[in-house]
């Protein structure tokens, strides 16, 4: 089957949402498609309308929005796998596949966590702090279980005050980053009260829970499941009994899609002009795939990129002088959240960095670089490409990850093919 | 700083891996310098199908060769080389193949390759997922496969236990005259130097009558059991020969991880490494009409590669004229993983000035004149 539409939103957190909105509210035909159910992307999954306050930065406000734009058709549930050619995307939902065709693409593919490896840490129970979130969300009894919370990033309190609400028995949260930078960060969004108020209110919903910077896991023990976690802060190290660790190490931008797609990526991140604009000819990305900046960061940039993309420049420029500011939140959160040097040196030889190949660390740290180690380990070449131990590998070595190749999530082999013609316009040529 | 030696190889793709070691057992002091990874070029890119082929008489002996010298060092090769005599397929679509399928029987044979007739029958017992409708096929049981770029890093590494100098991350920049000089100003000296390079072996040598030819792999999920055999459509020659189009064959590996890399296609005259749908699309289509099941199995990802070609689809081996210490081993086209040991071989043979096994002749770079190689 094949749609078309003027714009299509890939992404339905809060900066597709918000890019759907602004480009439909412009009179274009706009679609908006999500691996999810239903919308909300990472900070509202499984969130209902008509819940809750309605400020502007409410699902409730954006569930209702989108909602109310008949201009949007919504295809949530489906995966994009492949970007064929300029114009055309491929998306898939249990083994049936549709095609999508646009004229302007925003990007709003949003990020994911950091895992880094340590002793143990493929153990079942060891799981990503947003992912706990996710299972509790879809059924996963939490209630008097013991959770350890450690990593790093502002998700590791939001994520315990959603665990403590559902009744776990959260045992404490470790924060690897120093006391000294995160009162800096406090320091740095006085300026900000919506995020000093947000801030406040985990700090509120996580009373009494012991929360300690400058500590970080260093190792798991249990047989066939976890029985308990090690901590260090650098000079001592001690032992918790626990059910689950919750465990990620702040986010990395998603930028596959843009990559396939030829856009530029700095660094980890796709580069964006201030009207969201990305390297390649009308394409879009907004949100947390442009960077990590928060909930606010990521509608506004939604709503500039979908005016931009709607031909709005002059809307698109007014928004973007906000933009500013939530780039300094952005940078804020970047240096607060760094990694230390310390958790380079976590994994043991036989430690496994790349789960889907089962490549230990001692095979990988005969290479010095990503190709070298992805050709003759296999590390990276499994069914998630490499989004886990890529990503670390990027802290831990310092390593470039090779460029994307399709399709970018697994799908069937029929599905791959595409007519001749339809890839006459292709300019997709790297 | 200057160094000597007897000789450099540029390039550490299986070819330049392949001749290190060689050289080395034959205690020469040898280097090689390779710019990015070892075996990270045309040799990460290709499916390592140990195949004999019958093109031309010399396609035949360069890759039996070759083959057999592969079986000889298989119990050497550790795991992670993956080498699996699962033997080849040829398979014929209808009963116009047939008489080709019994030539090719009649030629392996007669020139001593253990061969086997499989007929409709045989083969569905043989593949269950092959299509009822194809007629019959060709073993092949000493044909192999393996993971090249591991086979290439093994030998490289293997050369350097005996001695020999391996310069990573190194670029040449120019090399004849007994000198090699490098990206980084380090001049190597030595009384032979062989060209390796690949793709980019005109840089350093030109005037080689080569062209690359773009082709295109799918690797699967993993299915453990799903083939046991590397399969290749019997009308392969045909297609991979026509060099006015684009072509596709039927080529299906099975890999020791349970995963299936689906091949090939053919292009001419592609610079970029895009992967073409379309291109994608016919060689789906093609293996469907082998094996109907194979579209709804998961695809991992595409990717593309450069196979280096000759106008006579035979590699350039040997000495380059007006330089005595110049010799070159490229062009083996989609045959440079099979032919890469007897490659090493036949270059010492020379170096040594002994008898070879195989005539020299058919690969010999003086073969095509100056002005052909402009045309
Ligand atoms: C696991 C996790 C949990 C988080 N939990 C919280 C929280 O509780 N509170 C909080 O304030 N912040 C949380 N965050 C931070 C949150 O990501 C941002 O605040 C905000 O949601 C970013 O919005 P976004 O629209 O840029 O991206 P996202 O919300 O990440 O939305 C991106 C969407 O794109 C979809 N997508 C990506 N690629 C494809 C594709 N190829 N095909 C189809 N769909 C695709 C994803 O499924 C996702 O729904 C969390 C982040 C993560 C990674
Ligand atoms: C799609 C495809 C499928 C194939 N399938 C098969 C198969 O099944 N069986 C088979 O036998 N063959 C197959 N082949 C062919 C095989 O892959 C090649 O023939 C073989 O890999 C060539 O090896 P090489 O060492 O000559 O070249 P390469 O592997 O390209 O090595 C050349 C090396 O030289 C280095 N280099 C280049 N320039 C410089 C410089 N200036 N300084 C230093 N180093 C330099 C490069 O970095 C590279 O590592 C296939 C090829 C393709 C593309």
């Amino acid at each position: 089957m094949n749609y078309n539409f003027e714009i299509v939103v890939v992404g339905g957190g809060p900066a597709g949402i918000a890019a759907a909105c602004a480009a439909a509210e412009q009179g274009k035909s706009v679609a908006i498609v999500d691996e999810n159910v239903g919308p909300g992307g990472q900070v509202w999954r499984g969130e209902r309308t008509q819940q809750g306050k309605c400020d502007s930065t409410s699902p409730s406000y954006w569930f209702r929005r989108l909602k109310d734009c008949p201009l949007i058709r919504q295809f949530f549930g489906w995966r994009i796998f492949d970007a064929p050619a300029f114009g055309i995307l491929r998306s898939e939902q249990q083994g049936e596949c549709i095609e999508l065709g646009y004229k302007r693409l925003v990007l709003a593919t949003g990020a994911r966590e950091r895992f880094l490896p340590f002793p143990g840490w493929t153990l079942p129970n060891v799981m990503g702090a947003g992912a706990i979130q996710v299972m509790v969300k879809s059924g996963l009894p939490i209630r008097n279980k013991r959770v350890v919370v450690a990593g790093s990033g502002p998700l590791l309190l939001a994520v315990s005050a959603y665990l403590r609400q559902h009744e776990a028995n959260v045992v404490a949260i470790y924060e690897q980053t120093s006391w000294i930078n995160l009162a800096r960060f406090m320091g740095g969004i006085t300026g900000s009260p919506a995020k000093l108020v947000q801030g406040l209110q985990y700090v509120w919903k996580t009373f009494g829970i012991p929360f300690r910077a400058g500590c970080w896991p260093i190792a798991v023990h249990g047989k066939d499941r976890l029985q308990s976690a090690v901590i260090s802060n650098g000079t001592k190290q001690w032992e918790l009994a626990c059910d689950y660790l919750a465990c990620g190490f702040h986010l990395v931008p998603n930028i596959e899609l843009a990559s396939l797609l030829g856009c530029r990526i700095e660094g980890t991140v796709v580069e964006v002009d201030s009207l969201q604009r990305t390297s390649v000819d009308s394409i879009f990305c907004a949100g947390e795939s442009t960077g990590i900046g928060g909930l606010e960061m990521s509608l506004l940039e939604g709503r500039i990129a979908g005016l931009a993309s709607a031909g709005d420049h002059i809307g698109a420029e007014a928004l973007a002088q906000q933009r500013g500011k939530m780039l300094r939140f952005a940078s804020l959160l970047a240096k607060t959240f760094a990694l230390r040097s310390e958790l380079k040196s976590l994994s043991r030889p036989d430690t496994i960095v790349c789960r889907c190949e089962d490549v230990p660390f001692e095979l990988i740290s005969r290479h010095n670089s990503w190709r070298s180690a992805k050709l003759h380990t296999r590390c990276g070449m499994g069914a998630c490409q490499g989004r886990i131990c890529g990503t670390a590998l990027e802290f831990l070595n310092g390593w470039i990850a090779d460029s994307i190749r399709p399709p970018i999530f697994p799908a069937p082999l029929s599905s791959l093919a595409v007519d001749r013609e339809n890839l006459v316009h292709n300019h997709l040529d790297t | 700083m200057s160094h000597h030696y007897d000789v450099v190889v540029l390039g550490a793709g299986i070819v330049g891996a392949a001749c290190a070691l060689e050289f080395t057992q034959a205690g020469m002091r040898v280097a090689v310098v390779e710019r990015g990874v070892i075996g990270g070029e045309a040799t990460a890119a290709g499916m390592g199908h140990i195949v004999v082929m019958d093109d031309s008489p010399a396609q035949f002996a360069l890759t039996r060769y070759s083959q057999l010298l592969w079986a000889e060092l298989a119990p050497t090769l550790p795991e992670n080389i993956e080498y699996d005599r699962c033997g080849t397929l040829w398979i014929a679509q209808n009963e116009e193949e047939m008489p080709e399928l019994q030539r090719k029987y009649i030629y392996y044979q007669s020139l001593g390759v253990p061969v086997q007739i499989l007929d409709s029958s045989g083969l569905t017992e043989a593949e269950p997922n092959l299509s009822t409708s194809l007629v019959g096929a060709l073993l092949v049981p000493e044909d192999a496969v393996l993971y090249s770029p591991a086979a290439a890093l093994f030998m490289v590494q293997c050369a350097q236990k005996m001695g020999a100098k391996l310069y990573l991350e190194k670029t040449v920049v120019r090399a004849g005259e007994s000198e090699v000089l490098l990206d980084d100003a380090t001049m190597l000296r030595t009384d032979r130097i062989v060209n390796a390079m690949g793709a980019s072996a005109s840089t350093v040598t030109p005037d080689l009558p080569i062209r690359k030819r773009k082709g295109h792999l799918i690797i699967t999920d993993r299915y453990p059991g799903f083939c046991r055999h590397q399969m290749v459509e019997l009308g392969y020659l045909t297609s991979a020969h026509s060099v006015t189009s684009d072509s596709v064959a039927f080529n299906l590996q099975p890999r020791r991880t349970g995963q299936l890399l689906l091949g090939s296609s053919r292009q001419f005259d592609v610079d970029n490494g895009f992967v073409d749908r379309s291109i994608v699309k016919a060689m789906v289509e093609r293996a469907q009409r082998f094996i109907p099941k194979l579209s709804s199995l998961s695809a991992l990802r595409i990717w593309t590669g450069f196979r280096v070609a000759t106008p006579d689809h035979l590699p350039l081996i040997g000495a380059i004229q007006g330089d005595a210490s110049m010799f070159v081993a490229v062009g083996h086209e989609g045959l440079g993983i099979t032919t890469s040991l007897a490659t090493a071989h036949l270059l010492l043979d020379q170096f040594l000035e002994r008898t070879s096994i195989i005539p020299l002749d058919p690969y010999s770079p003086s073969r095509f004149s100056v002005t052909e190689a402009h045309a």
